[in-house]
């Protein structure tokens, strides 16, 4: 049988009489499922430091990834060898899983039906190293002359482009080509001999080197940073207790990613773990509020064609009205629950089995003016940009730390207050949503979203909001 | 691989970059076999079995440098990283700081560490299923409202990692790990609390009991059922140990050497001040036997050592590679660390905050009235200002005893004032990984609640 067409088959030789081959060795003890999954990792960075150009770093890595599913068991096993006597053995190993008489491969291989999300017509790693590296300089001459407080920048360019091809005993051959491509900016501002104060900004997504021109040109993200930095010099102490807060559009939109999000992925909920199981059709949140994982939005950094089970990725309404809807779900809970895949099925890489993930997340836009949002609030917090967020599947308790927050004083936006969390608790928060704007944003593609030690590439949105009530962790 | 083949990899790469034009190269090589299983509610629910190595190799073309990495370690994959790595090189600029360690500061202890355990290695499948399995089952069986669980896990691995560069260090060694840990999950009502314990080792046979694995987690899962969140106050926080230990990982971003040259730390310009209360001594040692941070050379084939961080509550040293010495007119402490790419940042080894005389029981009683945390989240955390805010949960500490359970709160203050303000510290240190504190307790925090 002839090579495949893809990167596999021309650098490596594999052909669909090998998948078979090795997708029958991992059944030959019975179990009811396998697949595999070829992965090849180029990566490239460059990263500038006190406006030197002071490392850059260019490698690749390749492995497969073999499954082996009986009943709720999984046997994972995976090789960084692409030989077949090496991939044979990963394939026993991953099939002890199983005992009993080997499973019969029933159906051919058929390749999924192809579409193209993020058609990039020259990958960044294909443009020349120069052009890359004049990213990093520019931010860090951008933020500088932005304000001669700024005295530190920190700008780091990386781009990759993954090949991935899964293979299912189901009979279904699917292949992708996942490119990805981010700027980082991070400045540091100091008046005299004050306190030094930071700011942090970037953007990207699977684009090409294109991508980083006007709103998110270099300069843009560095203005963005430094300007963050400048801010935060005259910050307040944050408030502590309840209150009501308003969170700006895009970013911000982090609360659903930890409030809900995490909390509505199957693993969890197939075992009764999480705080929203056995919710489907309640209210757990306001009226106002619809909230969607959607992984088919064109160019954006969580983003797939295809997941990494080789299922067609879709938009999942989460929330409709304040009321749960649906789960984010991969093959192995779908299976235990008589369900259908979501094309929720991530992971970091080939060393990992795959779990329920979550792509781009948000909320739609509701009817009110952002402004007019503001303009009701007597006294709170609006917060515009947030650092990182966890939560607690179990209790449903979230936080996430604002690293750019004003007062709200008769509804105006008033003094810059210093970094603080925001802690809530997941089916309760959104249901003291009280207004939501009609300005949704995505972010600027920079998320990345950790479980059970993998990390994998995300996306949050959210239009500007009101939320009651809600606890602000400051110190005054 | 065996390490002596492995050695042979790592000298080749920093031949074939000589030979190539690089005036000098550093090569890591990391090799590791993982065994895990996991169990949930009695039933094993995956197996996982893999090895895997790469190297990584950076050059310096003058005071340019490059980095590349693969996972190919046949001649013609090493061939290949020498080029990237040379070829990326050219795209850098000059930076005069960059550069190895001197010949003269290169060196390894060769004492026996023993970060090996041979009964790592002959632990059978079944036995990691039968662990968690009890594990588990301890756990359900040690309360009635242990009603579900998210699990329990094995993990045995081995790995070794070279280090060669072309000032003619070559080094080697192998580590080993077991550990083993279960989550249960608590219910009352409509409420449910997960929790979990950790158990881990050099060897097999340090492993805690599985059954005490199960209990300890189950407590901790059920006696946070119930919780309240509080009226918003100040007060004084008692941090258990495993908690404790992020506040030493905070000091650690603080007086690393890199934070320290850019400028961004609460604790720069601060050598030789009391930067803490009098009883905090925090040291830094990558030279004890069996313990986590321990190895015979930093990521840069430097030596080993003990640094005192804080004494007495003075700032005694920053902790440096060999970039950050140079930048600031200083010596390397040994605390070079990458992963197997790019120019050394700045890792340490068992850092710890020595203990102090009373037992948890003592200090509640001591504290009277306060919150005991026993888990925070969140990243709020910024070592270039200090300001601090954490989501928290724990129990509220009531006539000098634990009461109920408290939860959606968070905790806030700023670092320079919280590690003045230590008022106790615990004896009950115990090395259960490469950052380990006591339990302390600092007075004036901000608890923000209802």
């Amino acid at each position: 049988m002839s090579q495949l067409s893809n990167l596999f088959g021309q650098k490596f030789g594999l052909t669909e009489r090998d998948l078979e081959r090795y997708l029958s060795e991992a059944l030959s003890k019975g179990g009811d499922y396998a697949d595999l999954y070829f992965e090849y990792l180029a990566t490239s960075s460059i990263s500038l430091d006190e406006s030197i150009v002071k490392s850059a770093t260019q490698g690749v890595s390749l492995g497969v990834g073999v499954r082996v599913l009986s009943g709720e068991r999984t046997g994972y096993a995976y090789s960084d060898d692409l030989s077949p006597d090496r991939i044979l053995k990963a394939a026993r190993t991953a099939a002890c899983i199983a005992s009993g008489p080997a499973t019969e491969l029933t159906a051919g291989l058929k390749s999924a039906e192809q579409r193209n999300l993020y058609p990039v017509p020259i990958l960044a790693g294909d443009t020349p190293l120069v052009e890359r590296v004049q990213l990093v300089k520019r931010a860090d001459a951008a933020a500088r002359a932005h304000d001669s407080r700024v005295f530190q920048v920190q700008a780091i360019y990386a781009d990759s482009v993954r090949h991935v091809l899964v293979a299912t005993s189901d009979g279904r051959l699917s292949t992708d080509i996942q490119p990805m491509a981010r700027l980082n900016v991070a400045a540091l501002a100091r008046e005299d001999n004050g306190v030094p104060q930071r700011g942090y900004a970037g953007g990207g997504g699977r684009v090409g080197l294109d991508f980083f021109t006007g709103a998110h040109s270099p300069e843009a993200f560095a203005e963005d940073s430094a300007r963050q930095a400048i801010l935060q010099l005259h910050a307040i102490d944050a408030p502590a207790g309840e209150m009501t807060v308003v969170l700006g559009p895009g970013w911000p939109g982090i609360l659903l990613h930890e409030a809900v999000g995490h909390g509505l992925e199957a693993d969890f909920n197939r075992k009764g773990v999480s705080a929203f199981s056995g919710r489907i059709g309640q209210q757990v949140a306001s009226p106002l509020c619809t909230v969607v994982d959607d992984g088919t939005i064109a160019s954006r950094r969580g983003s797939l064609n295809v997941d990494d089970e080789g299922e067609t990725t879709q938009q999942n309404v989460l929330i409709e009205n304040g009321v749960l809807r649906g789960y984010l779900t991969d093959k192995l809970s779908a299976r235990l629950t008589g369900g259908q895949s979501t094309g929720s099925g991530r992971r970091e890489n080939y060393q990992h089995y795959p779990m329920p993930r979550m792509t781009n997340t948000f909320m739609l836009a509701g009817e009110s003016d952002p402004e007019e949002i503001v303009r009701s609030v007597k006294k709170g917090l609006y917060c515009s940009n947030f650092g990182g967020g966890q939560v607690d599947i179990t209790s449903g308790n979230f936080v996430f730390s604002a690293s750019e927050s004003f007062l709200i004083e008769d509804g105006k936006i008033t003094s810059p207050v210093r970094g603080a969390t925001l802690i809530g608790n997941g089916p309760e928060a959104l249901k003291y949503i009280s207004m939501v704007g009609t300005d949704l944003k995505l972010d600027l593609g920079i998320g990345v979203c950790g479980k059970e030690g993998q990390s994998v590439p995300v996306g949050v949105g959210m239009p500007t909001i009101k939320i009651d009530q809600m606890t602000v962790g400051g110190t005054r | 691989m065996s390490e002596a083949l492995l050695r042979d990899v790592a000298s080749l790469a920093i031949r074939l970059a000589t030979e190539r034009g690089a005036t000098d190269a550093e090569c890591t090589i990391a090799e590791g076999d993982e065994f895990s299983a996991t169990v949930r509610l009695g039933e094993v629910e995956t197996l996982k079995e893999a090895g895997s190595r790469a190297a990584g190799l950076r050059v310096l073309l003058g005071q340019r440098q490059g980095s590349s990495y693969t996972s190919d370690l046949t001649d013609e994959g090493i061939s290949q990283m020498v080029d990237a790595a040379i070829a990326i090189a050219h795209i850098t600029e000059e930076d005069p700081f960059a550069g190895l360690p001197g010949k003269e500061e290169l060196g390894q202890l060769t004492t026996d560490l023993k970060l090996v355990e041979a009964d790592v290695a002959n632990v059978e499948a079944a036995a990691r299923i039968d662990a968690a399995k009890r594990a588990e089952a301890s756990a359900l069986a040690a309360d009635p409202r242990i009603t579900n669980s998210e699990g329990a896990g094995c993990e045995t691995y081995s790995g070794c990692r070279v280090f060669a560069n072309s000032r003619g260090f070559l080094g080697s060694y192998s580590s080993t790990t077991a550990s083993l840990s279960a989550t249960p999950v608590a219910r009352q009502g409509e409420e449910m609390e997960r929790d979990y314990w950790h158990s881990i080792s050099r060897s097999w046979a340090g492993l805690e009991s599985p059954e005490d694995v199960g209990r300890k987690a189950a407590h901790r899962a059920a006696r946070r059922l119930g919780a309240r969140k509080i009226e918003t106050c100040k007060a004084t926080v008692v941090f258990e140990p495993r908690v404790a230990k992020s506040l030493l990982g905070h000091i650690f971003e603080a007086v690393s050497g890199e934070s320290i040259y850019r400028k961004s730390s609460f604790l720069l310009d601060k050598l030789d001040q009391q930067i803490a209360a009098a009883t905090v001594t925090v040291i830094d040692d990558a030279t004890i036997p069996g313990y986590f941070g321990t190895s015979p050379f930093d990521d840069e084939g430097v030596p080993s050592r003990r640094t005192v961080v804080i004494e007495n509550g003075v700032l005694k040293n920053y902790l440096f590679n060999t970039y950050a010495a140079r930048k600031l007119n200083a010596k390397t402490t040994g605390n070079g660390a990458r992963g197997l790419t790019g120019a050394a940042g700045i890792g340490h080894g068992t850092l710890y905050l020595e203990p102090g005389s009373l037992t948890p029981d003592e200090i509640f009683a001591a504290v009277g009235t306060g919150l005991y945390i026993t888990e925070l989240i969140g990243f709020g955390v910024n070592t270039v200002t200090g300001d601090y805010s954490r989501g928290a949960a724990g129990l509220w500490i009531e006539d000098g005893k634990l009461s109920y359970p408290v939860a959606e709160i968070t905790v806030a203050g700023n670092l320079a004032e919280m590690l003045k303000n230590i008022v106790h510290i615990g004896s009950d240190l115990e090395f259960r990984g490469s950052t380990c504190a006591p339990t302390i307790a600092i007075s004036n925090i901000t608890i923000s609640g209802k």
